[in-house]
């Protein structure tokens, strides 16, 4: 019964430790279970996801954040319970609604980014290292994912170019490869498919160090979710949302377009590039039009933009590209 | 069977054949079809038409295994009937929120995207038997060409779960657990047929 169900929250004996141990989470627990009581039968467990949007360890913590002028304006913001509760993170879940309820697993602390490949001498970042490089920026960005779906999330972070001159890359450096954490033991919905992990996304050197590549730590104002990538993520917001990588843990820095998940998984239906483009239709559906999220059914459908509405910032990348043949 | 027994056992069929639809009524009124209301409407009334294909599916293997069962037959037409009507509100769902009620865009997608052309394959193939199941329908034909036309039900299951493999990403594995219920029960058939007849054989004269 669901009222009862609330109750369980604060049991040490089925909820994880670090969870348990985690006040924050706790409280909110509380207070939803309270909520919840009130609320009756079927309209508790909506409110319960509305109270409770956030999981991990660290998720909901404020971030201090700085205006950014590269930032989208004009687009209503979808809501963080539907941020929260409708992923592709297939590590934790191929269902939209899964990763909300398994990636509390994900351990978001300690962290580190493993720098290697074409760089002037491989190094280690540490994520409370990487948090305080540059200013975090509070950047609103359009998300179209290749399944014809949107969003619209304010995401927080700072240009991807500020990390990658840490980095100190070789001239020789042609393209980045970003690889997501994978622990089959932790993820272990990911052996439900069969796609071999970990994730492996790339950019062409040029696409990474465009300002608008954001190197991501949180939405609306605080630490990301575990859901949404924690605890550092990439997000390209002209392309389909897959290249933007979750829980980064190495990047390498490469000669040659790195092997990427999805384009070995079926590299007929995506391409390397990926970019946001409604004229070169995936083989299975239509991206002329996309269903934005938290619409009600009959005013979901949008038309979608070349290069995601952010054509006038990176088209030039693509100068004298046939971008039907790259797709 | 008692007649009382029936009508509730009839009664439980259609409450539980119209649940899906119920649901998503009930969360259209309370605005509670989830983020992505299009694609759950899309998916509840797929997965729905699948099921109930594969249940009815299942009556005629089972009554073949226990003869105490067979009065399970006067539920086949109603399954076979509700998964016509799931099939068509989920092909109407493709037709108003995907198309736009575009005859052209349908059209493309037909010719383009063999994901569509084998759901509207499958369609086609239960519309002759939904319009064939009246009892008057059954006189009309003749049992056995009847039957002969109802073969089709296979054809469009198998369509159906070819439907669902092409939708999803390669590498996701989600439609296994009915592709595999579809064929024990397809394979079911032969198999059963074949054992009967070896029965028959071993009863000395």
């Amino acid at each position: 019964m669901l009222i009862g169900k609330s109750s369980d929250i604060p049991s040490s004996a089925i909820t994880p430790q670090d969870q348990y141990l985690n006040r924050r989470r706790f409280l909110r627990g509380a207070v939803s279970g309270v909520v919840a009581a009130g609320a009756g039968a079927l309209g508790a467990e909506r409110l319960a996801e509305v109270f409770e949007p956030r999981i991990g360890a660290l998720a909901g913590t404020k971030l201090e954040t700085v205006k950014s002028p590269l930032t989208t304006t004009g687009e209503d913001l979808t809501s963080l319970n539907d941020l929260t509760h409708y992923n592709n993170f297939y590590e934790f879940g191929v269902q939209k609604n899964e990763p909300a309820e398994n990636a509390g697993a994900l351990p978001t602390r300690p962290w580190t980014v493993r720098v290697d490949g074409k760089v002037k001498s491989p190094k280690t970042f540490d994520i409370e290292a990487l948090l305080k490089l540059r200013p975090l920026e509070d950047r609103v960005y359009r998300h179209r994912c290749v399944e014809a779906w949107s969003m619209v999330i304010p995401w927080v972070g700072y240009s991807l170019s500020e990390f990658i001159n840490q980095c100190e890359p070789l001239s020789t450096a042609k393209y980045v490869q970003f690889l997501s954490y994978y622990d089959k033991k932790v993820e272990k919905w990911g052996s439900e498919t069969s796609i071999s992990w970990p994730y492996s996304e790339g950019l062409r050197m040029d696409e990474a160090m465009h300002p608008l590549a954001l190197l991501t730590f949180g939405l609306y104002g605080e630490v990301l979710p575990n859901q949404n990538g924690a605890p550092v993520r990439i997000v390209a917001p002209w392309k389909y949302g897959f290249k933007s990588a979750k829980s980064i843990v190495a990047v390498r820095f490469v000669d040659k377009m790195p092997p990427t998940t999805w384009n070995d998984q079926a590299p007929r239906e995506y391409g390397f590039y990926s970019n946001v483009n409604p004229s070169v239709d995936h083989p299975r559906w239509s991206q002329k039009t996309e269903r934005r999220i938290g619409l009600p059914f009959y005013a979901q459908r949008k038309t979608t933009l070349l290069f995601n509405g952010y054509g006038e910032q990176v088209a030039s990348l693509y100068n004298g590209m046939d971008l039907k043949r790259n797709f | 069977m008692k007649k009382s027994t029936l009508i509730l056992l009839k009664t439980l069929t259609w409450v539980a054949c119209l649940w899906p639809l119920g649901l998503l009524v009930y969360q259209a009124v309370t605005n509670t079809l989830g983020p992505d209301p299009t694609a759950n409407i899309t998916f509840s009334t797929g997965l729905a038409t699948l099921r109930l294909l594969t249940i009815s599916l299942a009556i005629t293997p089972v009554r073949r295994l226990w003869s105490r069962l067979s009065w399970l037959i006067k539920f086949r037409r109603l399954l076979g009937l509700f998964a016509f009507f799931y099939g068509t509100l989920h092909m109407l769902t493709y037709v108003a929120l995907y198309a736009g009620f575009d005859v052209n865009a349908m059209i493309a997608d037909i010719e383009k995207r063999r994901f569509i052309t084998m759901g509207v394959a499958a369609w086609l193939l239960l519309l002759p038997l939904a319009a064939t199941s009246t009892n008057w329908a059954i006189r009309k034909l003749g049992g056995k060409n009847w039957s002969r036309l109802h073969t089709l039900v296979y054809g469009a299951a198998v369509c159906g779960v070819i439907h669902y493999w092409w939708q999803v990403k390669p590498g996701v594995l989600s439609p296994m657990r009915l592709t595999v219920v579809l064929g024990v029960l397809l394979a079911a058939r032969p198999v059963l047929f074949w054992w009967k007849r070896r029965r028959v054989r071993a009863v000395p004269v």
